[in-house]
This record gives C-alpha cells, structure tokens and sequence, in this order.
C-alpha cells in the first residue's frame, strides 16, 4: 500500500483546461464524495495543462473532449511525463473517451494524423467509418473485477483495439462500446483503466468509484453508504438502453 | 438604408403567398404558429426568397448560445424608435422560420434576426446584415451540435469580407476570435460569468490567462480588444464615457448585459443610448421565459436554462433562500439526449434553497444533488412539487421541453 493514510487520498483531475467537454468531472466529485462519506481526508487537485503533473496522487483523472484539445493535451502529457512517473509508483488511473484513447500507443488527432499516446494502455484507437456512436449501452463488466452490469452513455467516433495486455473492461449487451464489432467496452491492465462510457461513468456506476478508492487503500471492503438514487438511476437507465425507444 | 427600390418579382411574391397559405393550414391544423412550415414551403419555390427579401431592409442578425432571442427582442424594441422592425419574435431561427418572419414585414425599415448558430455564416451570406451581434459561445446540446470551437471558426471564416458592424462580446474569448476576422467591429465589455470553454486559446492552444476581466495567451498573446462600450453593474458606459442606467424588467445580470449590446447596436443605426434603452424596460417576458404565472396560489417564476453557462446566469438571479426551487430536466430530442452536462453546473450555489426535482430525468438531477450534498425532494410531477412548497414565489429552472411542458401545464 502506499502512503494513502498519512496525507489523505489525492485526487487528481487531469487538464480540465483541455478534457472537461462532457461532464467528466462528474467522476471527480463522486470518487471524492464517496471518499468523504466513509470519513477520509481528500485533497482533490485540478491540474491545468500549463502545469506539472505531480507524481504523488493516489488516483488520477482524466475526461473526454474534443479533437483539438485531445493532441494538445497528449502532447503536453508526454513532454510532462508524470503520469506515466506515477503510474510505475502503483497510481492508480481512470479515463474517459478522447483521455482513454490518449492512454493508448497511439490515436488518430483532429488533423487526420496518427498520433503517439503514453502507452499506459495496450491499446490503439482509430476513427470509426460508421455512425456515430450515441446513446445508452449495458454491459457486463470483466469478471475479474467483481462489479455489477455497467451502464453509461457513449457518444464518440473513435474505435478502439486491444493488444494482447490489455484486458476489456466490459462485454456489451446493447450499444458500441470500443466499436470493434466484438463487444468489448473499454479496457483495463493493473490500476489502468480506460472507457468510452460518460453519464458521468461514476454516477451511473459507483461502484467504480468504490473500486478506485479499495485499489487506493489496499482494502476488500468499504463502509456502505446510502445509494438509493444510484440505484435508482441505474435501474432506470439499464431498462432504457434495453427498451431503446 | 433600405428603400423599397426594387419590388418582390412574381415569382418570390408567389413564394411568399404560398408560404402564408401553408402557414395557415399548419396552424389551423394545431401545429403551432407555422412559421417554419410556411417558410419551407416558400424556400422551395424560391430558394433566394430569404435574401430578397432581406434587399428591402436594414438587417441585424443576432446570435449566441445563450440570450439571442431576448437580445432579439431588446433591439427590435429599441430600433422602433427609427423605423418599422420586422423581428422573427418567437425564436424560429433557422433559414425557414426566418424567412417566413421576412415575408410578414412588408412595410419593416429594419429586419431584427434571432440566428441559430449554426446558420450564421449562411443567413450573413445571403442576407447581406447592417450589423451582426454575437453575444457568447459555450458547450450546448453536445451530442448533436458542432464543437464549440469549430463553430466560432466557421463564424470567422464566414464574416471574413462581411461588410456588416460586428457589435461584440469582448469578454468571451470564443466570440472575440469569430470577430476580429473582420475589419468593422464594436467590443463591448458584456461580461462572461462561465469561463469553462475559454481557458484554452482559440488561435494557439495554449493556455488562457486571465487576471481579473482581462485575458491574455501566454504563448500567442491573442488577447481581450480594447472595448468601446461596458456594462458597468447597473449601466451602460457609451464610447465617451457617458454612463446611461439600465432598467428592466427582465432579471439578472445576464439581461443587463444582453442590453448592453443592444444599446451600442442601436446607437450604429443612430438611436441614442438613452432612448434605446427606454424602449428597452417595456420588454416584460420573451416567449414565457421569466414570465410569473400565479399558480395554486403560488407564484411560479418560469427560467429557462438549456446549458451549463444558462444554468449558472440563472442561479445568480433567483431569490435567495428560503425561496424554494423546482428543476426540471428532460432529455428528448430537442434537449440533447445526453444529461452529462448537469455534471459541469454547481448546483452547490442552490445550498439553503428548499429543491425540488421533476421532469423525464429527474433521477439524473437527484444523484447529481446527491453528490453535491444538497437536500431535496423528488416529486412525480409539477403539481406534487408546488403543493408541497410554502405559498409565494417558486423559482422554476427548466431545460427547453420541460420548459415548455411547464408553461403548458401551468397554463401560460
Ligand atoms: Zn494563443
């Protein structure tokens, strides 16, 4: 375990000067507030792209945007090099969409050219010839995480391969995901995770949330808390991308 | 200024006939005003008819993510004073609809145009403006709508060699880069309470600075223009520095900024300040938004609010506690289908308002408050939600269909 105990949980919300188009930073407040409610210390830092990114986080950030600010904010981080320091320390990291694909070897920018990502994830992200992809999806999440059905909403050109390392977050049941065509929906590798799934993810999905901050404190369990409107969403929104209209 | 000195040809008098007609088959049919309808109809059997009849006046186009249509209203009020105006009052701002306002106007000096944003670039091309105000730019309706930045570079490329004054916001960063492609512009210092979609340089891509109102790039040094006219609190400083009050009856800070700019757009075409904003004070309510509608004896004001910028310009209006607040949010076509937005608006400026939510995604609203550790009360409809909140005013914050849900409900 690092030394989560002493300082508190360090959130870090990476470039919201860059990655903050689609209400991503939901997952900020909800990692932060379900830290709050089982009683521990949280300093949530913002860290704009003209800034260092500090090595010593517990749990780092990252959201979606738009094509221009996903190269710049890829090559900040690259010259920045931080993320990639923290994460050889054990950090634990958790993307969204244009971020999920900057994880990656590489991806495709606004300017129609492969572009280097920081290679935390096995994976490599193209632009999707079809439609875009828009609306509620379900899926399964890798059973090795132990996590209920996931429920989130997509909207992104981007398709996104596998490499042999990295495993798939989730299985579809109904909508794209990595728009491969084999049903995987996001991916994850030690404390790296990436999806396409907004919403934000956490709201529909606390027990993400829950899972970040067990891989943070190095625990099995966390006190329960009081999530009847998260459930109550969830039921909602799994029988809506179910019964698409 | 414009005169009548070509009239209509056969063919686009007869494009505006048969517009008429199928507007009022439209809306005998109960389909609403058939502005659109009838517009389309004349479109088709004349696809120049919106710029003819543009030919015959002095025309404003008005656009922004949030406050075009009141803003719209504000000139149109204030331009009176020179001449008829022919305005597209009811929000229809898309080639069709504004066509179809067009063709009401016979007798109209000034043509006042509310323009989506989208169809700025186009409706400047062929209606050949006098003045084009471009109010704000912000993220709305992101699941399908262009990208906020792309959309300031399409207005740029688009009023780059327009022959029209451009009456500028110069504290949206987005809005000065669409602008200063052109070589007439009046900045005037609006003001932008949300700053989220400007902290990154629309020319370079670094990162804005931004000490106090200023705003300067670190690395390009595109910078906030020197504007000529400022709301300053409750007035409107003119080019020389004469400070004129702002009454209305609208609310909020966001209005008196809308009215700001309309001021310095009526002052081009020769209407002093003062008289313009005169004018301005009678403008009560703009298609229901901010109208107090009494019911079961509460008194309900209707906000409407359809995007992060939208919600947190509401939030600074509204009474303070205990004043209870209904929201409402639906996610239907013309909302948006995608309710992520509600995570980037700081529902924390709501703490000690007694909260109501309602609407088709009011479970989206409850875990968003949830999470910002507010109190509130979900409620199955309209009705639950006023009759459980004391008697007085109800502040009632709305996206676009809950918001005309609402107004039809409460019977306004
Ligand atoms: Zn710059």
């Amino acid at each position: 375990m690092r030394s989560t105990s002493q300082n508190g949980l360090r959130l870090v919300w990476i470039y919201p000067d860059l990655l903050s188009t689609y209400g991503d930073q939901g997952n900020v407040l909800v990692v932060e507030r379900r830290a709050r409610q089982r009683g521990l210390e949280v300093s949530r830092l913002d860290v704009r792209s003209d800034q260092q990114i500090p090595t010593s986080g517990d749990i780092y950030l990252i959201g979606g945007g738009e094509d221009r600010p996903q190269r710049l904010a890829a090559e900040r981080l690259i010259r920045d090099g931080g993320l990639n320091r923290a994460v050889s320390n054990g950090a634990i990291v958790f993307s969204v969409c244009a971020g999920y694909q900057i994880l990656g070897h590489e991806f495709v920018n606004d300017l129609g050219q492969r572009q280097q990502g920081l290679g935390l994830l096995d994976v490599v992200s193209t632009r999707g010839e079809g439609a875009r992809c828009v609306g509620d999806v379900l899926a399964d999440i890798d059973e090795r995480l132990g996590l209920p059905p996931l429920t989130g909403f997509e909207n992104h050109q981007g398709v996104t391969h596998l490499g042999p390392t990295a495993r798939p977050f989730a299985r579809v049941r109904f909508g794209n995901g990595n728009g491969t065509g084999d049903g995987f929906e996001g991916a994850y590798s030690d404390t790296v995770f990436g999806t396409y799934m907004h919403g934000p993810v956490m709201a529909r999905n606390p027990h993400i949330a829950d899972h970040l901050l067990k891989l943070a404190l190095d625990v099995n369990a966390l006190p329960p808390v009081n999530d009847q409107w998260y459930e109550a969403l969830r039921n909602e929104r799994i029988a809506a991308a179910t019964q698409p209209a | 200024m414009a005169g009548n000195s070509e009239p209509l040809s056969p063919r686009a008098k007869l494009a505006v006939t048969a517009g008429r007609a199928a507007a009022a088959v439209s809306k005998a049919a109960g389909r609403g005003s058939g502005s659109v309808i009838g517009g389309k109809v004349a479109l088709r059997l004349d696809p120049d008819l919106l710029g003819r009849l543009a030919q015959h006046l002095d025309v404003i186009l008005v656009s922004a993510t949030n406050g075009k249509t009141t803003t719209t209203r504000l000139i149109a009020e204030a331009l009176r004073a020179a001449g008829p105006v022919v305005s597209n009052a009811l929000g229809a701002n898309m080639p069709a609809g504004i066509t179809s306002a067009l063709a009401g106007g016979s007798d109209a000096r000034y043509g006042v145009i509310e323009v989506d944003e989208k169809y700025l670039a186009g409706v400047a091309r062929d209606t050949e403006p006098k003045a084009i105000a471009l109010l704000n730019l912000s993220r709305d309706q992101l699941d399908r709508a262009a990208e906020t930045r792309m959309l300031a570079e399409k207005w740029r490329e688009g009023l780059t060699g327009s022959k029209a004054v451009v009456i500028a916001n110069a504290d949206d960063p987005l809005i000065v880069w669409a602008a200063s492609s052109s070589p007439n512009v009046v900045w005037v210092a609006a003001g932008q309470e949300w700053k989220d979609d400007a902290w990154s340089c629309p020319s370079c891509g670094g990162v804005l600075q931004r000490p106090g109102d200023d705003w300067v790039c670190g690395e390009c040094g595109f910078r906030r223009p020197v504007p000529s006219w400022a709301l300053n609190g409750d007035y409107v400083l003119d080019p020389h520095g004469a400070a004129w009050p702002i009454q209305l009856q609208l609310p909020g800070r966001a209005n008196k900024a809308n009215a700001a700019t309309s001021a310095a757009v009526a002052a081009t075409f020769g209407v002093p300040p003062q008289v313009a904003l005169e004018r301005m004070y009678s403008v009560q309510a703009v298609a229901g938004r901010y109208d107090v509608v009494t019911y079961q004896e509460r008194q309900l004001r209707l906000l409407l609010a359809k995007n992060p910028a939208g919600w947190l310009e509401t939030f600074s209006l509204i009474d303070p506690p205990p004043t209870p607040v209904i929201l409402s949010v639906n996610a239907r076509g013309a909302d948006g289908t995608d309710t992520s937005w509600l995570w980037d608006v700081d529902y924390t400026r709501l703490a000690g308002h007694p909260i109501c939510v309602i609407g088709d995604r009011k479970l989206d609203l409850a875990v968003r408050l949830e999470v910002a550790g507010l109190d509130f009360r979900v409620c199955a409809d309209a009705d639950e939600a006023v009759r459980i909140s004391p008697p007085g005013r109800i502040e009632v914050i709305a996206n676009y269909t809950a918001f005309q849900d609402l107004r039809r409900h409460v019977g306004n």
